[in-house]
């Protein structure tokens, strides 16, 4: 089931964390996320650590959210054992899978286990994915009556053969409706799209991002689709029933997302990823730019943003919970065992879910800060590169990879053909 | 008659008449070795403890590919009607690559076992050697081997056989080297009807060289045939085409293994070790006489073997270089035939310039590399021998297309060989027409047996080396065998062919081609590096051009999409690994101008493997 976890170091049973790791926490914000490993229906392209009914071997969802809860309270005990300074949550995030398939009270619930664990910071950022055809307006209001701020809806596509190839079974008139519903509630609205789909046209794409834009949301992400290895869709691609994704036609596509998003007065600031622009002048600016400068507290009419997100681009701390999460803190990284089943095992027995970690050498965390920092518009402060990474600089404005006003004000800031040729330009820079 | 004999004859003062030299000429795969391995069982020399399968071939690579490389003497007792004989089996390389070498190992002998597989028939390189024995005058004695074989058709290849070399096809004796049927007549017959050799015991003394070996523990090993005279050890000798003198360490014959004697006289065969560590101090065709009687007439020609072929040999590896160097010192120490110096490429390195006696040695060499110092090798396309006369008169040698001098050029001239092409008669046309587009005409053709064409082609070598065998092999499911041999050169409207990557000449894509294929050639290569090499940030024209005209072109779209939409959620272990293998890929670029070309685009553009590039 999807994609593999890495090859690391054994993780101890009772979850405690290198010494090096409460010593490298620097006072960063502290997230939460909270896998939801289950789906309907499986799509295609999809390799997520998820799981359809036929396909969970004897466990319930609905024993799910107790697990999820049980793990909340393992974390807080290994984060003190640890000696991990206490830091109150900044961003929750809920993803999956399909979180909306577990009713609105075991999302509450989970949500609860975490405040009492660390408390929710004022502020705080907390976000569900939703399928358009899961939620309704009160399951909406509810989870905004509990402190959810923010929901993520995956719409991928508004053209029904994009959709069927994808194997996303809504009803694309469904999705205005329920961003409604959602703002109504007073929650921030996100949609997720994807382009490159075989089959899908640039005329096609268009449409899509046409009806993205009608319902104004306050971020959208467009990510390229990516064949995955193990996925139906890989299978399907292989045995020629879809052709190969066309790199040209996809860059086509973003170059087309990228103009009416700007036009729109959507900001990127991610390589996938554009919030809408504040009403008033952006605060702070190219030259006060840097790593933290992005993940201030929110105020909701001008930042909308993911700072879940981006805290994973800037190395800060989370815990991932559910099987198969991913966690990071103080340099150490770690992973959980990937089945419900085994997660299920592991948590009720007392023991930590983890399957393996790792604590990058400095090395591997220079590579990690410059490829995920590189992503993020003004994210990386030239200062901060290694010497030979500096003296790439100029050749990436003479190539036009990297805005040149920008880097002399201090800080790599791709340009539109950098962000599409992105890991060429981490490359030279690592 | 009693099959062994009860004591053997003693080395140096054995009576000419009792000696009998033989070689053994046969096709590969044709059961020589089998049969030398039954008779070195039959006579004793070698117990059925101690036999092992292809007992003379020595080196892995002769045993595995079952031929010979180098040649091989071995003394064995056989005794008829209760006289003891002394038979030498000289074992000679199958291949034409090795005509001179096999030329004298026939010299040092009065007979030939003509030795063909009775399932098969005989093959174009037997002929050529059949050929040679003819022209040495040697007694022949045509042998069908395996015929235990369900398949073998002895009475159609007898007739072929007789057909040949006259004589009546039931004359023709049939043996199972497998089983050892027919060997021991064969070995009376070996004493029947072979001369024993001649030669005057009292003149000065001549031996003539026809193998020469490096052993690591003992320096080279010298063979001989003894013509005229004595030699013992401990005396001084003197090779007549150097006149370098050497004391003889020790002096004996193979038995199989080397048994020291006390000497060899008139119409032996056997070796001599001098202590001499380079075998191009012991040349094979070379006369070995003494220092204090020295023959004044040297036997008859030597001539240094000639490298026809040339190629590039880079190590894939490029810290590899000084293994590669230290690799070929040592294969030239036991092969007098190799030549090499220094080369470099931009696209491929640091590698060396060799040259070799066909494609056979080229092979074999490559695969020694690889196989004994475990190097990884490219090779370069073959070339052959240029000579190119400038419009101010200059003549340049061309072993190497970056050699083919700019400017206004007069002639070329290439070298030129007689092929001889043996098939079934089915194949008669698709052959002609590979004949005809490689710049072949027609000798003349000529009915082997019943079904079996042999043809005869004027070609140039170049159009050979370049992949014709695989070409030829495939046309005739397999049945095809080719022999040729150089005759000279020839002028002819050749050109260079270079290959551009964004304006920069990729040495190791130019080629000298007959003005008729500079086009096909251009498109092709053109067409393959499309192919292999992946996209750049900037678009990328490959240019094909002859000095300064464009002959074919093509270019490879810029690069407009690298980048990995999505992060994975929290799994930054599995981006920052797809990083480092991108790095690492991008490690094994090498850099043409600007453009970075993998390693593997080069090694497939030359070896015609055109896969689909990968993307990143």
């Amino acid at each position: 089931m999807g994609s593999a976890l890495p090859l690391g170091d054994p993780a101890p049973l009772d979850g405690l964390l290198p010494p090096s790791a409460a010593e490298r926490t620097h006072g960063h914000p502290f997230g939460v996320y909270l896998h939801v490993p289950f789906c309907r229906v499986r799509c295609g392209y999809c390799d997520f650590n998820t799981y359809t009914s036929s396909e969970l071997r004897g466990v319930k969802q609905v024993d799910y959210a107790g697990q999820a809860v049980i793990e909340v309270g393992l974390a807080a005990d290994v984060l003190e054992r640890s000696g991990v300074p206490h830091r109150p949550v900044s961003t929750v995030f809920f993803g999956g899978g399909t979180p909306t398939l577990l009713p609105s009270s075991q999302l509450i619930q989970m949500l609860r286990a975490v405040d009492d664990a660390w408390g929710i910071a004022p502020g705080a950022e907390v976000t569900t994915e939703a399928n358009p055809d899961s939620v309704d307006a009160q399951y909406l209001a509810d989870l905004a009556a509990a402190g959810f701020t923010r929901v993520s809806f995956g719409m991928q596509s508004a053209v029904p053969h994009v959709l069927q190839t994808l194997d996303r079974t809504h009803d694309p008139e469904r999705v205005p409706e329920v961003v409604r519903f959602a703002r109504d509630a007073g929650l921030q609205v996100s949609v997720d799209l994807i382009y490159g789909t075989p089959g899908e046209s640039l005329g096609d794409w268009e449409r899509s991002l046409d009806s993205a834009l009608a319902m104004e949301p306050d971020h959208l992400s467009a990510y390229a689709l990516i064949v995955e290895q193990g996925t139906k869709l890989a299978r399907q691609i292989r045995s020629g029933v879809y052709p190969e994704p066309d790199d040209d036609l996809e860059a086509d596509m973003y170059e087309l997302a990228d103009a009416r998003l700007s036009a729109a007065r959507y900001e990127w600031y991610e390589v996938s990823n554009w919030a809408r622009a504040a009403s008033g002048p952006r605060a702070g600016g190219a030259a006060a730019s840097g790593a933290d400068a992005l993940t201030g507290p929110a105020t909701p009419t001008s930042e909308f943003r993911s700072r879940h997100n981006l805290a994973y681009w800037q190395g800060h701390d989370w815990w991932g919970i559910g099987p198969g999460a991913h966690s990071h803190i103080g340099g150490t990284r770690w992973w959980n065992v990937k089945h419900p089943a085994a997660y299920a095992d592991r948590v009720l027995a007392g023991h930590s879910p983890a399957a393996g970690r790792e604590t990058p050498d400095n090395e591997s965390r220079e590579i990690e800060r410059v490829l995920l920092l590189a992503r993020i518009r003004q994210g990386l402060p030239v200062a901060t590169l290694a010497p030979d990474a500096r003296q790439q600089v100029a050749s990436l404005i003479a190539d036009g990879l990297i805005n040149g006003r920008a880097a002399i004000a201090g800080s790599i800031e791709l340009t539109l053909r950098g962000r599409l040729l992105a890991d060429a330009v981490v490359r030279r820079l690592t | 008659m009693s099959p062994r004999a009860v004591q053997a004859l003693q080395p140096a003062s054995t009576d000419p008449a009792l000696i009998r030299n033989f070689c053994i000429i046969a096709h590969i795969d044709h059961g020589k070795s089998t049969l030398a391995d039954r008779m070195l069982q039959i006579t004793g020399v070698v117990s059925d403890r101690d036999m092992r399968a292809q007992y003379l071939d020595r080196m892995d690579i002769e045993r595995e590919r079952g031929i010979t490389i180098k040649s091989q003497a071995v003394r064995m007792p056989w005794q008829q009607n209760g006289t003891t004989y002394a038979l030498n089996m000289i074992d000679t390389p199958g291949h034409v690559d090795f005509t001179y070498e096999v030329s004298r190992s026939l010299a040092a002998c009065e007979g030939a076992i003509l030795l063909v597989d009775a399932a098969q028939g005989i093959e174009a390189q037997t002929l050529a050697n059949l050929y040679l024995a003819l022209d040495n005058d040697l007694t022949i004695i045509p042998v069908l081997n395996k015929i235990d074989l369900p398949a073998a058709d002895p009475d159609k290849y007898a007739e072929e056989l007789a057909g040949l070399i006259g004589g009546r096809a039931e004359d023709v004796l049939r043996v199972s080297g497998k089983t050892g049927m027919g060997v021991e007549e064969l070995l009376d017959l070996v004493v029947a009807s072979i001369p024993a050799p001649t030669g005057d015991i009292d003149a000065a003394p001549r031996a003539m060289i026809f193998d020469s070996v490096y052993d690591a523990y003992r320096g080279v090993i010298t063979y001989v045939r003894m013509i005229d005279g004595k030699l013992t050890p401990r005396e001084k000798i003197m090779m007549m085409s150097t006149k370098s003198t050497h004391e003889v360490l020790e002096i004996g014959v193979s038995s199989p293994e080397p048994t020291p004697s006390k000497g060899l006289a008139v119409g032996e065969v056997g070796y001599l070790i001098t202590g001499v560590k380079d075998v191009r101090l012991s040349k094979v065709g070379d006369t070995v006489t003494t220092f204090q009687k020295p023959a004044t007439v040297p036997l008859k020609g030597y001539s240094e073997p000639k490298p026809m072929v040339f190629s590039g040999l880079y190590p894939i590896d490029g810290s590899d270089y000084p293994i590669l160097r230290e690799a070929l010192d040592k294969l030239k120490l036991s092969d007098a035939a190799l030549v090499y110096e220094p080369e470099t490429s931009v696209a491929l390195g640091f590698g060396f310039r060799c040259g070799f006696l066909g494609l056979l040695h080229l092979e074999i060499i490559t695969e020694r590399l690889e196989r004994e110092f475990n190097l990884d090798l490219i090779a370069t396309a073959p070339s052959v021998i240029y000579e190119v006369t400038t419009d101010d008169r200059k003549t340049v040698t061309v072993t190497n297309p970056s050699e083919f001098p700019g400017g206004k050029i007069k002639s070329v001239s290439e070298p030129m060989v007689k092929a001889s092409i043996l098939a079934p008669k089915d194949y008669v046309g698709t052959i002609m027409e590979l004949c005809q587009g490689r710049r072949g005409s027609l000798d003349g053709m000529e009915y082997v047996g019943t079904d079996r064409v042999e043809l005869h082609y004027h070609m140039p070598l170049g159009e050979i080396v370049f992949d014709f065998f695989d070409h030829l092999k495939s046309r005739t499911q397999g049945y095809a065998s080719l022999d040729y041999e150089p005759i000279g050169e020839q002028e002819a409207d050749l050109v260079k062919v270079d290959i551009l990557l964004q304006g920069e000449a990729v040495d190791a894509f130019s080629a000298i081609v007959h003005k008729d294929k500079a086009y096909a050639y251009g498109v092709l290569m053109t067409e393959r590096l499309k192919k292999l090499i992946p996209r750049q940030q900037f678009e990328v024209p490959i240019q094909a051009a002859i000095g300064a005209r464009i002959i074919a072109r093509e270019s490879i779209s810029a690069i407009r999409k690298d980048v990995l939409a999505k992060c994975y959620g929290g799994d930054i272990t599995r981006k920052r690994k797809l990083l480092e293998k991108q790095k690492e890929g991008k490690k094994r670029m090498k850099m043409v101008g600007r453009v970075e070309v993998p390693q593997e685009a080069f090694i497939a553009a030359l070896s015609g493997e055109t896969e689909t590039k990968k993307d990143k």
